[in-house]
């Protein structure tokens, strides 16, 4: 009797041992640990990827797969003016929006960087922008860029008499360019801004004593110790504004849809409207992986043109 | 930014030859003139399309398209017309609850599975994991634009068009990378002999991972949800993309399509609707904020 308890007894706890045993058996744990994430971005991420270059070389539409065409879409848009245009003003767009961003946002730092009253709740308003939905906000400029109601040229008009004239933000190719990188740069200010924040509140403050005690100048205290040491993390987040905003969709979709008469798409905006709207996804396709060139060549350009000094700030690579 | 910078040291080196009071007194207008009126510039431009914003949410039509009789920086008669009109006249809670729904389901999601990979690649240590690691981030690099047209195509063979099911699975596209990025440094700040210690007394890894290293680990997993959430909330092309019916969209899409109508925008409605759809991705910001910017400037630093 007290062998048959003893076998009823251990039974269940070896099954449940072999199970643990199992899951305590690094390799399997940390192949069980990886699948959710690894099957999620395989899945939705990777073969997309795959998915978009292929049909970028097939002419499927929606409600039809393709044939493969060979590089036929490419040549379709290298005499496409449209597509062209979209080149242009993404390139001009977030190299401009860059500069703005990054000068603003780091002039912005700096000032925050300073001894301040109530420091935690102007970094927390300060971040507003960048957290509120896209879209919306842009639905705000685009009341802003009104026309006829437009606060900005009421005030430039009817209060201050600077202008004679309601400025059209909108209605006409370069100044919609310009407000659309307006209020890209707007909302790119506090992301800039926040990170840099964090990387001067990594200096040491030693290195400015030794340097006032050297007799420099703030501008040298600026040029040889403050950028710097923010290059690693200038580059990072240069990094991911350049992708960003030259991906950008929202924004211009919101406020012109690449309007007026096509001036302002962004190659996003141009793969959207004729991937989906338009049926075209195979030419749509062509478009999107046309970014690809421009994304490795800005992330090169941006990463190791300026993290050349990240290694030799210890932490090693990340 | 040079001036900025050149200026306060001249100015300080003849504050210092100067009498006190004087040496006081200009070093508070200077860092008046280089510092708060600045600051006040930047904080006013960042923050006046919110005002704007809110200013014409609750304004009567009247005073909207009429700014020599009224001031237009303030409400003469505030009024509830044009939230009233979202919320009984057109599908607006709807969305809400729609959009609410796709991001908590997407968060949690992203969550568990980048808490896993996280610990997988931090604590687990297996070989290649650095190259897990920075296959992860090289995900986050790939942007949204240049899939959806290849997802909107899986999407669609799926049998998953115009359902919040395939936003809750394609949003991890962008937020699983970013968060196990965020819980791999916040992993690596725990200390691993307490592991090690739990280790030895007989724990098996699973026991550790949910014992002691997740309720050490929640600040980061707080942050991460709250990123992804905001994220998620935001999220405008995939929904645009994947949802075609009026009723299963998200709130930023469905404020650009179904209220912008005709060649007579409804500017009221539209701000009363960018308003009410900023303010819960607010709300919980202003809750957490901390927590916030410490995962945004730790995400960078890593």
């Amino acid at each position: 009797m007290s062998a048959t308890t003893a076998s009823a007894w251990t039974k269940p706890q070896q099954q449940a041992n072999w199970l643990v045993r199992l899951f305590d058996w690094k390799p399997f744990l940390a192949f069980a640990c990886l699948l959710p994430a690894a099957g999620l971005l395989l899945v939705f991420l990777t073969y997309p990827l795959g998915l978009g270059i292929w049909l970028a070389f097939t002419d499927t539409t929606i409600g039809r797969s393709g044939y493969w065409v060979g590089i036929e879409n490419f040549q379709y848009l290298l005499e496409d003016p449209l597509w062209w245009n979209a080149v242009f003003y993404s390139v001009f767009y977030t190299g401009i929006a860059t500069i703005g961003k990054f000068a603003l946002g780091l002039w912005l730092a700096l000032l925050l960087n300073n001894h301040l009253p109530f420091k935690s709740l102007l970094r927390a308003i300060i971040l507003l922008p960048w957290i509120v939905p896209t879209v919306l906000s842009a639905i705000a400029f685009w009341w802003i860029y009104d026309p006829q109601f437009s606060i900005i040229s009421f005030l430039l008009v009817d209060k201050l008499g600077i202008l004679d004239n309601y400025i059209d933000f909108l209605g006409s190719a370069w100044p919609a360019r310009f407000s659309l990188i307006a209020a890209n740069i707007w909302r790119g200010i506090p992301f800039v801004a926040i990170s840099l924040l964090a990387g001067l509140q990594t200096i040491s403050p030693s290195l400015y004593e030794a340097a006032l005690l050297d007799g420099s100048t703030g501008w040298q205290r600026f040029r040889y110790i403050t950028f710097p040491m923010l290059m690693p993390i200038l580059a990072i987040v240069m990094t991911f504004s350049i992708i960003f905003t030259f991906t950008d969709f929202q924004l211009v979709y919101a406020i012109t849809r690449g309007g007026p008469v096509n001036s302002t798409h962004l190659l996003a905006t141009l793969a959207f409207q004729r991937g989906i709207p338009g049926g075209q996804l195979g030419e749509g396709a062509a478009i999107a992986v046309s970014m690809i060139p421009f994304l490795v060549f800005a992330t090169l350009f941006s990463y190791f043109g300026l993290a050349r000094r990240k290694w030799q700030q210890g932490e090693g690579n990340d | 930014m040079t001036d900025a910078a050149v200026l306060p040291e001249a100015q300080q080196s003849n504050a210092a030859t100067a009498q006190p009071e004087a040496m006081a007194w200009d070093n508070k207008a200077r860092r008046m003139v280089t510092i708060y009126l600045p600051l006040a510039c930047f904080l006013l431009i960042l923050l006046f399309p919110f005002y704007w914003m809110t200013v014409t949410a609750f304004k009567p039509n009247a005073e909207l398209f009429d700014y020599k009789t009224y001031n237009p920086f303030w409400i003469g008669s505030p009024t509830l017309d044009h939230i009233k009109h979202l919320l009984f006249n057109t599908a607006y809670p709807h969305w809400l609850v729609t959009t609410m729904t796709v991001a908590v389901c997407a968060t949690f999601l992203s969550l568990f599975a980048s808490t896993l990979a996280a610990y997988a690649i931090q604590r687990l240590r297996f070989k290649g994991s650095q190259y897990v690691g920075l296959a992860i981030y090289l995900a986050y690099l790939v942007p949204p634009s240049i899939l959806f047209i290849p997802l909107a195509t899986m999407v669609f063979r799926l049998g998953l068009f115009d359902s919040p099911l395939a936003l809750i699975l394609t949003y991890p596209t962008f937020l699983v990378p970013f968060c196990t990025w965020l819980l791999i440094g916040y992993f690596k700040s725990i200390p691993y002999e307490l592991e090690e210690c739990a280790l030895i007394d007989g724990a098996t890894r699973l026991q550790i991972l949910r014992q002691i290293t997740l309720p050490l680990a929640v600040p980061g997993l707080i942050s991460a949800g709250i990123f992804s959430f905001t994220l998620s909330w935001n999220e405008f092309i995939y929904a645009l993309a994947f949802i075609q019916s009026s009723e299963n969209k998200t709130v930023p899409v469905a404020i650009l399509t179904e209220l912008v109508s005709g060649d007579v925008y409804q500017w009221g409605a539209l701000m009363a609707g960018s308003l009410l759809g900023s303010l819960p991705v607010a709300i919980f910001y202003s809750f957490f904020v901390d927590y916030y910017v410490s995962s945004l400037t730790g995400a960078v630093k890593e």
